[in-house]
């Protein structure tokens, strides 16, 4: 199995979906397909480094939080992400995020993320031992 | 039709499913046969889940753009009685508090324009910020974000955006009653701090555009509308503030929800009750971004007169009327010949009250309140008036858009932002948009047929069709 993101149709909004080996892999894998839906990740360079923690005893509850925590960054820092390394021990989660302010000639961003929802949202270990994380973010 | 849902004909254009499992009211959805048959089976299993949540009244209602949203359907209205153990939603409303339309009258016909249109694009596109990253002029410290939350539209008036008289033609006369700033956090206050007069990106935009067919003369008279006027729509919210007052009282409301003793269908329907601290709490908070939102607006149309002044001296800008698609209001509605006190909520619905109703202008109040319909880049809005069945019908609400009709990534796949651009220039209508995946994602076609929609609205009861308007100028998120 390759760690990878995909998107999922959503009639209204987007669905983000990250498979990874470990559950920290998934939540990273997650965090790409959100970047994604703004603007090709490999646009961004990871220059600056911002530290994210949260911590939430569920996991997918967890996952919202992650994603939330990206887009609240993202607005205030008016910055965008393409690297992101996750460590996940006991419902804390502990994250570096590596991206660089937006360039709108450059970049060219799509839409703005407005917040992950708990529509569609899962997070489970599949059945080949890869960990699954998703859901939709309204934009 | 393939639904697995019992969908029974109530009349023409409305269909009821009564009431199974945990659900303590039936749903209503209005919409002609087409646009049911295009409903995706996600919109009746949201209608239902919405109708099994406590103290709700009379029914749950989807209007005829419904579509698949997250919790409620977007076009879904529900009312709820605190004194029944009635609940507040933060997923009811949604992550946009307050994302409306207001339309302008330009005292301008499409000829005065036509010929400085691509001048007035550019000067819009220029001076009004837009699109990801973008930043307003206006940077707010925390006392001044607090009059900002207290005081809505009222308080851009008082900075000096706008005119006095713009008040009477908003909801709530620009300042909604009830707000707590106390109840925002820092990280809401922070985000929003820069974005004040943005107008965002996604399905917003401004446009100018033409009056195109009049449907009903008297109201078009009283809405000051003719045939051929220029008019200006704005479609934006409450920006980063409210995603963030979402965000974070969507969690709480999920964590505390067993504690409540709330059995939630989907966690995206997270709500309290009423008369719970966390529910009066979030009333607060939910009234403080209406506020942001109203606010927002008032000094995108302050942007939007000054280019006008610059490019069409001429112009005079004044509000036709201003209104919200999600929010929670308490409103008296008369449910069996009793008058109760319901808090309504509307997600991706207008609120639409009829002729006499004392929250509309006085100078508009006989004939309805307008009713602003936005419709896809390129295709053509709706101004419709309330009607005086729409109490009965669905507590005053009506549509609110054309709904989309396919997911921005289906959209992406069938349409490059560039020939967007270039067919629709072929037929005069100009855009003007930082990004052109963005431009795709929005694509007409990606969109119901707002007419059908408005049809249908009309149709059913719950508002009635005064004039339709066609883009000239468009900027887009």
């Amino acid at each position: 199995m390759q760690a990878h993101w995909e998107h999922f149709n959503h009639e209204a909004d987007m669905g983000v979906r990250g498979v990874g080996e470990t559950l920290a892999g998934a939540f990273e894998q997650a965090a790409l397909a959100m970047t994604a839906i703004i603007v090709e990740p490999a646009q961004v360079r990871p220059e600056e480094q911002v530290d994210i923690h949260c911590e939430c005893p569920d996991r997918e509850l967890l996952l919202a939080d992650w994603l939330n925590a990206l887009v609240y960054e993202m607005a205030c820092r008016n910055m965008l992400f393409s690297r992101f390394e996750v460590e996940i021990d006991d419902g804390h989660l502990h994250a570096r995020a590596w991206g660089e302010p937006v360039n709108r000639q450059r970049h060219q961003p799509v839409v703005e993320v407005k917040g992950a929802t708990y529509t569609a949202l899962r997070v489970n270990q599949q059945e080949d031992g890869s960990w699954l994380a998703q859901c939709v973010v309204d934009v | 039709m393939h639904s697995d849902y019992h969908l029974k004909r109530q009349s023409e254009f409305s269909w009821r499913i009564d009431p199974f499992g945990k659900m303590r009211v039936p749903g209503i959805i209005y919409a002609d046969e087409a646009l049911i048959s295009d409903m995706d089976d996600k919109v009746f299993e949201q209608l239902c889940n919405v109708a099994t949540l406590p103290g709700i009244v009379q029914a749950a209602y989807a209007m005829p753009d419904a579509h698949w949203g997250y919790g409620f359907p977007i076009g879904g209205v529900a009312a709820f009685d605190a004194d029944e153990g009635g609940v507040v939603s933060a997923g009811g409303v949604g992550f946009d508090i307050s994302c409306g339309v207001r339309a302008l009258r330009t005292g301008l016909t499409i000829d005065d324009i036509e010929s400085r249109k691509t001048e007035l694009a550019n000067a819009l596109y220029r001076q009004i910020p837009v699109g990801v990253g973008s930043t307003g002029r206006i940077h707010l410290n925390d006392k001044g974000m607090t009059a900002m939350l207290t005081g809505g539209a009222r308080w851009a008036v008082e900075q000096g955006y706008g005119d006095p008289a713009d008040l009477e033609h908003i909801e709530e006369r620009g300042c909604m009653a009830g707000a707590d700033p106390g109840e925002i956090s820092a990280r809401a206050r922070k985000r929003q701090q820069d974005e004040m007069g943005t107008l965002g990106s996604g399905n917003h935009y401004l446009e100018v555009q033409r009056v195109a067919e009049i449907y009903d003369k008297k109201i078009a008279a009283a809405f000051g509308l003719e045939e051929n006027d220029a008019v200006v729509f704005i479609h934006c919210g409450s920006r980063g503030l409210g995603h963030q007052i979402g965000t974070e009282f969507l969690k709480y409301m999920v964590l505390a929800a067993s504690s409540h003793h709330i059995d939630l269908p989907d966690r995206e329907l997270a709500c309290a009750p009423i008369n719970s601290e966390l529910g009066q709490a979030y009333l607060g908070a939910m009234r403080a971004g209406i506020n942001c939102a109203l606010a927002n607006r008032q000094i995108i149309t302050h942007l939007t007169r000054q280019v006008f002044a610059d490019v069409l001296p001429r112009a005079d800008l004044t509000l036709l009327f201003d209104v919200s698609h999600n929010t929670c209001k308490v409103e008296t509605h008369t449910v069996e010949g009793k008058k109760r006190k319901l808090f309504v909520h509307r997600k991706g619905a207008t609120r639409a009250f009829g002729p006499g109703h004392p929250d509309i202008p006085e100078t508009l109040r006989a004939v309805g309140q307008p009713v602003l319909i936005g419709g896809s880049m390129g295709t053509e809005s709706h101004i419709l008036a309330g009607s005086r069945q729409g109490e009965e019908l669905s507590f005053n609400s009506a549509c609110h858009g054309a709904g989309r009709a396919m997911s921005r990534r289906q959209a992406t796949r069938q349409w490059k932002g560039r020939s967007v651009v270039d067919e629709l220039g072929a037929r005069g209508i100009v855009i003007r948009s930082p990004s052109m995946r963005g431009v795709a994602e929005e694509a007409p076609g990606a969109y119901k047929d707002v007419r059908a929609v408005v049809d249908a609205a009309e149709q059913a009861g719950l508002a009635h069709k005064v004039a339709r308007v066609e883009p000239r100028v468009c900027v887009k998120g």
